[in-house]
């Protein structure tokens, strides 16, 4: 859809392109740490309000007798030029919360999981649910002062992650590293999208 | 509900009415934009300038107008508003209505379907940050 073109509205105004990546992982795994790191302000938060339209589809065991349920979003911006925006969504909490997730993975580059490494199976559902829907991720391993440094093949092998899924080691506070994160998913995210491409071109 | 059988003199949408009502007050207590579901990435462009007052637009509205003079996403209007992203819809669509604002949906909302060009041109934009 472009109805910023179909009425005119270039003639007055060139519209940038927003895409969106996601920064997934368990509680406190730096999630809204790299998202502030990386984006032009300070992280910004915008609430979701689900309705009883909303429940039910998935798990959402524990908010049935609610009618409402507000869900808060970190989120951060950066401007890649004039022509393209790049919006960074730490996803709220697992779980309960996957009609908000599909929401957000509809149309996103890709996702990067945190992994810290202290609760390595926190991201478990962040990694099925990228699989499962197949939206490119790689899994950045949040390097936590004190926590026990793994080998990237030990976490690799605990996740259980394939090893064409690119896996590297971050610091959530760094604006460089975070940096890298996101350059190292966009080549995963456009391999992947060539080798789709190449595979339904064969399929004709 | 048409905003115009409410009186002006109707005033609930002060900060009293408290921060749980107010913006299902805001929004005439529509959830959803007259026209579809604005994505939390589409982005928002005014195209006039806002007016004093308007019949049927409340501050917030103006509000989006102004903050909207470079483009800027539903998300980050909410974010700067206060307000929960589906009130921020709902004005967007009154605003789509009555031609203050422009609309740009983000491209093709389907995963692994985006061009060369645009991977392309993100990660030049990372690699420069």
């Amino acid at each position: 859809m472009d109805s910023g073109r179909s009425d005119g509205a270039s003639k007055r105004r060139k519209m940038p392109t927003a895409v969106k990546v996601l920064i997934a992982g368990g509680f406190g795994a730096g999630k809204t740490t790299m998202v502030g790191a990386v984006s032009e302000t300070k992280p910004l938060r915008t609430e979701e309000i689900l309705t009883d339209q909303g429940v039910g589809i998935d798990d959402l065991s524990g908010v049935e007798a609610k009618d409402t349920t507000t869900v808060a979003m970190d989120f951060g911006r950066i401007t890649i030029s004039d022509d393209y925006v790049l919006y960074l969504f730490g996803t709220p909490g697992q779980r309960r919360f996957w009609f908000v997730w599909d929401e957000l993975s509809l149309g996103a580059l890709g996702a990067v999981v945190l992994a810290d490494t202290r609760r390595l199976a926190d991201c478990f559902p962040s990694v099925d649910y990228f699989e499962r829907r197949g939206t490119p991720f790689i899994v950045a391993v949040n390097c936590f002062e004190g926590a026990r440094r793994f080998e990237l093949d030990e976490v690799r092998m605990a996740l259980k992650i394939n090893e064409e899924i690119p896996m590297l080691l971050c610091d959530a506070r760094k604006r460089n590293s975070g940096k890298q994160v996101l350059i190292t998913l966009v080549q995963h995210a456009m391999a992947t999208n060539a080798k789709k491409r190449a595979e339904g071109a064969t399929a004709h | 509900m048409s905003p115009e059988e409410f009186p002006e003199e109707e005033r609930w949408v002060d900060d009293e009415a408290g921060p749980v009502v107010r913006p299902y007050v805001m929004t005439y207590g529509r959830t959803q934009p007259t026209r579809g579901r604005f994505d939390l990435i589409s982005l928002v462009v005014s195209i006039r300038r806002p007016p004093a007052a308007e019949a049927g637009l409340h501050p917030e509205h103006i509000k989006i107008i102004r903050l909207c003079r470079d483009p800027m996403s539903v998300a980050e209007i909410a974010a700067h508003l206060d307000l929960p992203a589906g009130t921020i819809r709902v004005l967007i669509g009154d605003l789509l209505d009555r031609r203050y604002v422009e609309v740009q949906a983000p491209p093709a909302p389907r995963p692994n379907m985006h061009d060369e060009q645009l991977y392309k041109a993100v990660l030049d934009g990372l690699r420069a940050l």
